[in-house]
Parts: C-alpha cells; structure tokens; sequence
C-alpha cells in the first residue's frame, strides 16, 4: 500500500502578491526536494512551470498539496527532515493559523492515483468525526491493512 | 533503574559512550580498542549493555571484502533509540510537554514559545560551561564536526515532542540554541535548520567573514 496525503493552507494574500514572492520563490527548491525525496511516488502539479500550484475549485486562498509516498517514514522525512522543515517554520508569514485538521493521511493500492475530490472529502471526514483508519494524521497515525488473500 | 544501573562499571560506561558518539555500528574490536580493554572483555559489557536495553546489536560485514572469502559477518553495535528517564521521585515532564505542545499549536502560540525557549537558552548559557561545544554537550546534544566544517548534533533531547510535534519541537529547539550563542557570546557562529533524518534539526556554521 501507498501513502496519500492531502495539505491545505489559507494564503494571506493572493498567490502573485508581494506577500506571498517569498514563497512562490520557494516552490522550485522545495518540489525538487520532494520529487527527489527517497520514497516520493507522485504530486499533483498545477502546470509545467515551476511555480504553477495545484488548480481547484475550493476556493482562489486556498492552496493544496497532494501527493502520494511508499511509506509514512519516507513522508516524514521530506516533511519534517529535510530543506523543507524550514520553510514550514515560516508558514506564518504567508497562511493564516487554521484551528482544525489541515492535514489528511489515507492508504492507497500501489500504482493508484487518488482524485482530488476525494482527498477533500477525507480531509471534511477527519474534520467532522476525527482520526480513522480512512482518514488519519501524524499524530493519530494508522497502519495500512494487512494485505487480503486471494 | 536497570538500565542506568548497568550504566555504573566504567568500561560499560566507556563502551556505551564510545558507540554512542559513533552514529553508526561499531565493532568488538574498534570498542575494545576504544574503551582500552581486551576484545573478549568488551564482547562481555557490550552484550550486557543490550541485555538492559542500552545498545542494539546486530550483524555486518565489516571489512571492505564481499561474496565468497570475506568472513561471516561481525557483531556489531549501535546504540538504541528508547530512551530511559529515571525520576526518583516520580515525575512526568513528558506527558506535561507533550500536552502543552499539543495546546501551544492549536493556539497558534508557536512565535511565543520560540521567544521564552530563547530567554531560557541565554540563560542556560549564563549557568554553564563557556565554550559552545561544552555548552551543548552538557545540554545532552551530542555535538560533532561534519565535514563542511559545522557543528552537527547527535541527539535530540526533545525527541519525544519532537515525534509529536516536530514543527514546533524543531522550532523551539533552535530558538534555544540561539539563546545559547547570545548568551555565550558566540557572535562568529549561526544555529539554522537543517534536518536529517535520525539527527538533532539544529546545525551550526560559522558565520562567513567579510
């Protein structure tokens, strides 16, 4: 099984302000830290330009991460191991706090490609009825399923 | 108490010592050597210190040969990720901590944590040794040169906040050792983040002179 992850994050200012040049500036970097991560599988990408985020229709301040990893080991390590820490000690200066889950982990068959509609409905299924094997963080981590027979 | 208590001979303490400032499996011999002791002696405490939890054994080639003709693999050791916390009497700053990080985050509180973890580290700084290295060692830090000329760390101290809630954790922690170097007067030399995986978050540089 995979690990699919789903992260949103409220912008303060629209994403071509001077505000968020900061960030946007970071966003090649950061992608090739990611895409190179041992155990990265795939991420939803906007566009072929280094800065293109991911397009949704959930609203213009909302950015979305989404992506997909062999493990919750190698998702870990890019996340909070790596050049990528860093900039998530500086989320402040370009998203507001959000007091609930922004963050959602749900398990995946291997060569799958989870839609982003549903990884939004997972993020609202942890937001409403808390951590669940179909819908799980860091912190309420779950295992993926032991393989069935046959 | 077990494990602090096999912690008391000091050849177990030497040994442990040793491996743990290598980072990586060592060896019977490499140890024996290390700690000053013949080989059968250092075998002895080494399987003692994984017997009270304290290192890890395992088994690897050691020597640069493989296939056929190189030896059956080596024991060697490293030392274990549990970590022993003896109290007496009892006390349980963890589940504290771990508590008020979880609050500290759904306050969105982080900026005030890393200002008072800031004040704390100038003052640790005024009540311990003077020299950065020292500082940090005593502070349980594990330092070591890496070879770009940096001081990396070892250990994380706050390594159960840290699994929980590493952003804040990691963020605290260099704004402690920030402290520290204000404190110290450590004005040649920079903390940042830079993560890896199994080390401490926190490295530093000296500051380029211009």
């Amino acid at each position: 099984m995979h690990l699919a992850q789903l992260n949103i994050a409220h912008m303060r200012a629209p994403k071509d302000s001077p505000e968020l040049a900061d960030f946007i500036a970071l966003l090649e970097p950061i992608n090739k830290i990611a895409d190179n991560a041992p155990g990265f599988v795939w991420r939803l990408k906007g566009g072929d330009a280094p800065t293109d985020t991911v397009v949704h229709e959930y609203g213009d301040h909302l950015l979305i991460n989404f992506s997909v990893w062999e493990s919750r080991e190698a998702l870990w390590n890019f996340t909070y191991r790596s050049e990528h820490l860093p900039v998530l000690r500086r989320r402040r200066e370009w998203f507001h706090h959000i007091a609930e889950p922004y963050s959602v982990m749900w398990w995946i068959p291997e060569g799958t490609i989870p839609g982003l509609d549903e990884g939004m409905s997972r993020l609202a299924r942890l937001r409403e009825r808390g951590p669940s094997p179909e819908a799980f963080t860091f912190r309420d981590f779950h295992e993926a399923p032991a393989p069935s027979l046959g | 108490m077990q494990a602090v208590a096999a912690l008391q001979d000091p050849v177990r303490r030497a040994l442990y010592e040793f491996v743990a400032a290598q980072g990586r499996a060592v060896g019977r011999n490499e140890a024996a050597e290390a700690a000053g002791v013949q080989r059968t002696l250092a075998a002895f405490h080494l399987d003692k210190l994984v017997e009270a939890g304290l290192l890890e054994s395992g088994f690897k080639r050691l020597g640069e040969r493989t296939g056929p003709g190189s030896g059956r693999p080596a024991k060697v050791y490293t030392r274990a990720r549990t970590e022993h916390v003896v109290s007496v009497p009892a006390r349980d700053y963890r589940t504290l901590a771990l508590v008020l990080a979880e609050a500290v985050e759904a306050l969105g509180g982080e900026e005030r944590a890393e200002q008072a973890a800031r004040a704390a580290g100038r003052k640790a700084a005024a009540g311990g040794p003077p020299a950065l290295e020292e500082a940090l060692r005593e502070r349980g830090y594990e330092p070591y040169h890496d070879d770009e000329g940096g001081l990396r760390l070892r250990n994380c101290p706050f390594h159960v906040v840290a699994e929980e809630s590493p952003l804040l954790a990691c963020s605290v922690n260099l704004a402690l050792c920030q402290g520290l170097l204000e404190g110290l007067g450590e004005r040649g030399v920079t903390a940042r983040l830079a993560p890896r995986p199994g080390e401490c978050c926190v490295a530093f540089s000296k500051n380029n002179e211009s």
